[in-house]
Parts: C-alpha cells; structure tokens; sequence
C-alpha cells in the first residue's frame, strides 16, 4: 500500500538515535507521584456509568464534599437525567429543595436580591459565594469547585522516556481517558503519616498522590471515618472511588451517549471502508497500478 | 480517456453497496447539525415561575416574563368580566378557547379561559397571534381597541376583555398559558 | 500535457446552460475525466482527505459559534453548555478539537509525501508555495481557535505566544511592546484579544478556502505528480479521475476516518491539556505551558536556541525555509525512489521532526535542550546544505522509461545500466 514506507530506514536509525538519548533524558524524569490505574465500569471500548455507583457516589459527595466543595456546573436535573445517577425525579426535587445552599434571585419588585430554595434547573452550589470567601474561610486554601475536577486531572506519565510513545499508543488503542479517576482515587486513598524528613507547613497534610505530597485539604475520608451506605456497607476505598466515579460523571455527562453511539460509528466506518475497499478493486482490477 | 482500458462493471453490487453506505452515512450524519439548533437541555429546564399578584389592583395589568415571552395579568373589573362572558363564541372569527390546560375543542366562552372561582384574574401569553408583535393595552394610557382588551398596533388586531380576537387580521384568541394558583394570591405558571 | 473537458450536455436546457456558464463543463473536466497518474499511492488521498477536514471545520465551527460567546465571563461557561446542554453538542464540539489534531496529522503526511516524491519541484513551485501558505494560514487559525475556550492552556498559550512578537523591543526599543499591546488590545491578554481572536478564527477558514482553490488550481494547471516524479506523457499512463482516483479517494478517506472516529467517541480529550478544563485565571500560570501537539516541533525550535530574538527567528525560518525548497533541491530527478543517499536524509529529517515534537513537550531544561539543539541544527541543515549539495553529487538509479513502464508486467525493467533520465523542467 504505501511503498514508500517500505524504503525507509527507519527503524535502525531510531533505535541509533534511541541509543544515544537514553541516559541523559531518563536522568530528568520522575518528578511526578505514580498514579496506580483503577479499573472503572466506564473505561474501555464499550463502559458506561454504574448507575448505582453514581449514586453512592452523590452520596459522598452530598456528606462530605459539598461541606466546602461546589458542583456549579451540575444542574439538580442532571441528577434525575438519563446517563447519570438517575435518581428519582421527585427525590431530586426534594433534595434541591432542602439543599442548604441557596441560590441568590431578583432583584425583587422592590428591587431587592433575595435568597430561595434552588429548582431542579438550578446548579448545585457550594457553601461559598464566591472564590475569596472560600479562602477567608479556608485559611487561604481554595477549594475548587468539583464539577470538571475529573477533567482538569490527569496522570502524568513516570516511566521511562523510550518507553512512553508506546504508552501514549496503547492508551490511544484501548480509549484510556480515566486518568483524572485514577488520580482523585489516589488522591483519596493517598494521606498518610508524613516521612520523617519532611516538615510540613501550617495546616497542611502529607499525600503521596499529591503533587509536592503537600496538601490543604485535610483527609475528607479515613480508614475509621468513612460514609456507610445504605445498605450498610462502606469503606475508604469503597468510598473513595466511588466519589471518582461520580465526579467523571460530573465531568463528562455524555459519555453514555457518546459510547454507545461510537461503536456503532466504527462498525459503520468499517464496514464502509471495506466496502468501498472491495469496489475500489473492482474498478481498478483491469489497470495495473 | 478510458477508451483503451476496460470499462469497469459499474453495476458491480459491492461498488453501489459501498457508495449507499458512503451516502447514508452521510444523510444521518446531517442530524447532529440540525438537532443541535432545537432548545437545549437547559432551555427546557427553565419552564416554571411563580408571581405574586397581590400588588395588582382591580383594573390594573402586569407583565411577567416566562420561556423569553411576556405574559399578560389582568386583574379585571366587574363590568370587564360581564361582557367577556356575554359573548357567544359562535359569534367569534375563533372558536376554540386557546387554553393550554384545555383540548383545542374547547369553546372559546370567558369560563373556559379563566380559572374558576378566580374570574377577575386573566392570564394570557401577550403575544398577537398574527405575526407575533406584542399587543398594546397593558399600561394605563394604551389603548385598549375597540373591544376594551387589547389592540395590536403592528397591523390593527383588537382583542376583547378575554383576550379573544374579535376584529382585525390575527386569526386566533390569545393563547392561555398553563399555570395553577399555588395559594390565594400567587400564581405559578409552566 | 494539455486536457480539455470531454463534456456533452445532455439536455436542452443543459446546453442552454453550457453556453453561458459552463461551471458544469468545468467540473467535469477537473474533476471527472481529469487524468491522473495511475501509479499513485495511498499517499496521494491525502488531499481528498483535507478538502474533507477543511469543509468539516467550517460546517462545525459555524455550528459551534451558534452556540459559543466569545467574552472572558461566559466563553469557558459557553463551551460547557455545549458540552452539556447543547443537542449534540458534545458530538460537535469533540468534533471540532479532534478534528483541527485530524487536519494536522494530515497536513503533516501531505507535505512530507511532497517532500519525499519531490513534488515541489518544477513546474509545480507555485502550487508548493501556496501549500506552505494554507499551512501558515492553518496554524494562525488554530493558535486563535485554540485559545477560544478560555481554559488556563487557552489563556497562557496566548499569552506566550503573543509575547514572542515583544523580541522585537530587541532589535527597536519599544517596537515589540507596542506591538504586543496592538495584538492584545490592551496591558495584558483579556476578553478583549478573546473577542478579536474570535472573529479572526471565524474569518481566516474562508481566506484558507480561497488559496486551497489556488492551491487545486495549480495542481490542475501542473498535473498530479506521482511515485515515479515522471511525468505523465501518453494517455497509457493516467487513468480519469472518475471512478478511478475517485473511488481510492474514497478509500482513503473512509479509513482515516476510522482514525477520526475513534478518537472523537473513545479518546476525545486525549490530545487536548487537562488544564484547558480550569477556567483562565490571570493569576495563576500552570507549572508546564506546552501548546498543541502539532505546534511542539517547532516550539522546540523556539526554545533550543538561547536568545530570545533568535529562538523567535529561527521559529520563523523553520516555516520560512520551506518556500524555498524549490530551488534549494537541485537534484535532477524528482522522487526520492529513485535517490539512494537522499532517502536517508529524508528520514532522517522525519525523525528529526518527530524528536523534536517529543522534545517541544519536555521542560526546556538539561538534555532536552541539548537534543533540541542537535536536531534543529539538523532540521536546518536538511534544507540548507543536504538538499543543495545532495542532489549535485548524488547518481540517481534508473528511472523507468515512463508511468505505465513502471506498473505493467515486465515493464519495470529498465535497460540495465540506462542513465537516468533528465526530466522536462
């Protein structure tokens, strides 16, 4: 097919020039945490979200999260919306509107602002009114607001420099874009006693996901406090990567949509392709080429 | 050109399979470019709002906005319900009361375009049904047309004291939007 | 060789038709019995392939600013109400970013298939030329539509890439800076620069489709080069554009378009930064500010030279340079099938743009600047002194007697020991 490719010396020359870079540019890696890869319902070829687990998900995210965190960019409907936690529509309702944060209207007829219960066209707000009250109340610490934390995350790649173009291939072929659930798991799972020769500054707490291991977010989650289910079962990990789950959700809320209709794309593109493959054949079978 | 090579066999089966499949694939591919200028997820979502009607005396109007149209509220006079209700909708260019909650059948008598028990409060969408403009009649000095409602000054529709359409080029009543009383004095529509 | 329309109007009114605008004569001389080459490669769909991206661009993009608003408070909340709300709008939008990756993977094949075929050279220095424009063009629009969703890489990528233009203050004081200020429509990148970058965006695709007829134009005035470099010249060796080139074409495109698709619905974010989905915050640069894939080469190039000015220069120059190619090749034949020693030089440039690529990635810090060095010397190199001094020292093989001689049966064979063939210049 492509006969030039056939001439072409490339591969002895790459591994010339491979050679030679090795040692000096592996000296200047290894800056980042190693994110360990999790596996979720919802990577892969043909994931969809685990309704339930976005469920218990929420649920974390209602208990613990929301004490400092917003979902600004989640509307209460997305929560009873197909693709999602699915709640029942009228439990969503219920919860907008016992939701503790309200959400500022008007002016008025008398031309005043006034606060009311949200609606389920309303986002899902967090404590804060805006970024610098968050941080008078957070000592200087910012808690972002949690709606694309799941897409503003990724795992950075730690391995060797030589190696990483494959990586980069096989995260392509098998549709790897779970990196930001990998890293709130770890993120989550990650506190831990700090190691003897790091001092931490005022307020601050030792992860070992966290770029620079220094974190301002105390651990919202333990191994002896964590959120029990329903159903009565309920773990760190558990917990932990199940608030993963919903905030990929909260991240990117087509993904069922968009799952379900790729392959159905692709098995098109390819049928198509060959299709057209054969019949180019046919219509050239009678010219050398 | 093609003179010296073979004509190719152009009712090949797998030739006209691959280009119905090119072409149908691209066919359904023009939906995604016409859906997405339907109103999105969130202009579905804004479908309700609540307005207090306490502030709006016997005689007087308000406007209110809901899905980006204006709705008309008029608190009406005892004498503005009289006539309303003593039109025959027989005697009217449309018969049919216009009422969202209502099956388009519904004869367009007053009864059928108010609530019941809450006649002096008319609630219309306040958009002439002609070609769309925005009737005069709501503010104290407007005039209200020859049948004490409304009139359109865009091409000269005159409504009634129920918003029905009685002269003029407009082809139908004024639209009656769905809403409920949430208590005595506050409405909710969508 | 010279080619005129086969066309008959079939009907009255089509020769009515005929007779005052003969667009439909026009196409059909372009476009349907047009003769093209009969030995040419998968490589050669890749024009097809453009056209594609270039008109998918647009018709997303006009799509997409139905819905996008293009000032600092609401283009990032914009971008995910499309993502969010809009029907479809996720579809469209990954769409759109994946799409400007698709039409860069493919630019890139394009013009290192010119490259390798020698497709550059006489008659067709003109249609190279307008390819390094529509690629210049191409750049400037993506650089603009890059920095439309307003994320941190939106933000910093702007201002970085702005500031390259203040290195001029080196050369007249002040002249960079009032020059930077010019760009950003104020004291530092704002809603403002947002605002213009729009409308520029939205623009430059038209002016891209204009030198693309050009740029088809030419090709059709010159003819389709081939694997051969030779010229077409009896009637044995060009097929009509209609089935044949078509019907590969087609091919071609629907196998890209696999690539395209998966990376649209299975790793639509992959080529994009996850800081693009933090709003731009003035206040806060990201620790590693890379731009797009397809801009790192020659943001190594930037960055491996020392001096601010000069790393600008030569950033410049690695696009610059390829308007000379032309006349910078003096080799006599024009495919590198037939050029044993220039073939390594030609991979040896691909490897080089690749590393260099990997290396615009990196932080501009120890080895990798070293690397970035080496192969920018030999990027330059490549055009400047291989190309040049190759072609006048270099005993091309044999050349097949002509297109067809080179794809019948037995007709490969050239006489053993024949002297290449000068070629019509």
């Amino acid at each position: 097919m492509m006969r030039a490719m056939k001439n072409g010396p490339l591969a002895a020359l790459a591994l010339l020039v491979g050679a030679a870079v090795a040692p000096a540019a592996y000296a200047a890696g290894g800056e980042h945490a190693h994110i360990e890869r999790q596996e979720w319902s919802f990577g892969g070829f043909t994931g969809q979200y685990d309704k339930a687990q976005l469920q218990r998900g929420f649920q974390i995210y209602k208990d613990v999260c929301s004490a400092c965190h917003g979902l600004k960019r989640v509307r209460f409907r997305n929560l009873f919306e197909a693709g999602g936690p699915e709640f029942p529509e009228d439990a969503v309702k219920a919860l907008a509107n016992e939701w503790p944060n309200k959400i500022t209207d008007g002016p008025d007829s008398e031309g005043k602002m006034f606060e009311r219960e949200p609606k389920a066209f309303d986002p899902i707000l967090g404590p804060f009114k805006n970024d610098n009250e968050a941080r008078a109340a957070q000592n200087g610490a910012l808690p972002p607001d949690l709606s694309l934390i799941a897409r503003a995350r990724n795992v950075e790649y730690t391995g060797t420099w030589w190696a990483h173009p494959f990586s980069m291939l096989r995260d392509i072929a098998t549709g790897y874009q779970e990196g930001g659930a990998d890293y709130l798991y770890a993120l989550l799972t990650g506190y831990h006693e700090a190691p003897a020769d790091v001092k931490l500054g005022e307020g601050m707490s030792y992860n070992v996901a966290f770029p620079g291991h220094q974190i301002g977010m105390p651990a919202p989650l333990a191994k002896d406090n964590f959120v029990t289910y329903q159903d009565g079962t309920g773990s760190l990990d558990q917990n932990s990567r199940d608030v993963a789950a919903f905030l990929s959700w909260a991240a990117d809320p087509s993904l069922n949509a968009r799952k379900s209709l790729g392959w159905l794309v692709m098995l098109y593109l390819v049928v198509t392709t060959g299709l057209l493959y054969v019949g180019k054949r046919r219509i050239w079978s009678s010219i050398p080429h | 050109m093609a003179s010296e090579v073979e004509e190719p066999n152009r009712r090949d089966f797998l030739v006209i399979a691959g280009n119905a499949f090119a072409a149908v694939g691209a066919a359904i591919t023009l939906w995604p470019f016409i859906s997405q200028m339907n109103p999105d997820a969130g202009a579905q979502a804004l479908a309700s709002v609540e307005i207090d009607l306490s502030p709006v005396k016997e005689g007087q109007a308000i406007t209110a906005m809901w899905r980006g149209k204006p709705i008309f509220i008029r608190n009406r006079t005892p004498e503005e319900i009289k006539t309303a209700e003593a039109m025959n909708p027989a005697d009217l260019p449309d018969h049919s009361a216009r009422n969202d909650m209502l099956p388009e059948t519904t004869p367009a008598l007053d009864a059928n375009r108010v609530k019941k028990g809450k006649e002096n409060w008319l609630i219309l969408i306040g958009i002439c049904t002609h070609l769309g403009c925005i009737p005069k009649g709501q503010a104290m000095g407007d005039s209200k047309g020859d049948f004490g409602g409304w009139f359109c000054p865009c091409h000269g529709s005159h409504y009634d004291t129920s918003g029905r359409i009685r002269k003029g080029p407009a082809p139908r009543n004024l639209e009656v939007p769905p809403y409920e009383f949430v208590s005595d004095n506050k409405i909710k529509i969508g | 060789m010279e080619h005129t329309s086969s066309y008959e109007p079939k009907s009255a009114f089509g020769k009515w038709w005929d007779d005052r605008l003969p667009v439909a004569r026009l196409m059909h001389g372009q476009f349907v019995d047009f003769p093209t080459p009969r030995n040419l490669n998968y490589l050669w769909t890749f024009g097809g392939i453009l056209t594609f991206c270039l008109v998918a661009q647009i018709v997303t993009g006009i799509v997409l600013a139905m819905h996008y608003q293009p000032s600092a408070h609401e283009a990032f909340n914009s971008v995910e109400a499309i993502r969010r709300d809009v029907n479809f709008g996720w579809l469209l939008r990954n769409f759109h970013a994946v799409g400007a990756s698709m039409f860069f993977i493919a630019v890139y094949i394009h013009i290192f298939r010119g490259l390798y075929y020698g497709s550059y050279k006489a008659p067709r220095e003109v249609l190279w030329i307008l390819g390094v424009l529509i690629f210049l063009v191409m750049m400037a629009t993506a650089f603009m539509g890059y920095a439309l969703p307003w994320g941190q890489m939106s933000f910093w990528g702007v201002t970085v890439i702005t500031n390259l233009f203040s290195s001029l203050n080196e050369i007249i004081p002040g002249v960079g800076t009032a020059i930077v200020e010019w760009l950003w429509g104020g004291y530092s990148v704002s809603g403002t620069t947002l605002n213009r970058f729009f409308a520029l965006h939205y623009l430059l695709p038209f002016v891209l489709f204009g030198i693309v007829v050009l740029h088809i134009w030419a090709l059709h005035v010159a003819g389709q080069n081939n694997p051969t470099g030779l010229d077409i010249k009896t009637k044995s060796d060009a097929v009509p554009m209609f089935p044949y080139a078509v019907a590969k074409d087609a091919v071609g495109l629907f196998a890209f378009l696999i690539l395209f698709g998966w990376f649209v619905f299975y790793v639509p974010d992959y080529l994009g930064h996850a800081d693009n989905y933090i709003e731009a915050n003035p206040l806060v640069t990201p620790p590693h500010i890379v731009p797009e894939w397809y801009f790192l080469p020659f943001y190594a190039i930037l960055r491996a030279i020392p001096s601010k000015l000069g790393g600008v220069i030569a950033m410049f120059s690695a696009i610059a340079v390829l308007l000379f190619v032309p006349w910078l090749d003096t080799s006599r034949v024009r495919s590198a099938k037939y050029r044993p020693l220039y073939k390594w030089f030609f991979w040896l440039l691909v490897i080089s743009a690749v590393a260099l690529g990997y290396l615009g990635a990196k932080p501009a810090e120890g080895a990798y600047v070293t690397w970035s060095r080496i192969f920018t010397a030999y990027y330059f190199a490549h055009f400047l002194i291989v190309m040049p001094i190759l072609g006048l020292i270099e005993t091309p093989t044999a050349l097949p007697k002509s297109i067809s001689a080179s794809v019948l049966p037995g007709g490969s064979g050239t006489p053993q020991g024949a002297a290449a063939a000068p070629e019509t210049r």
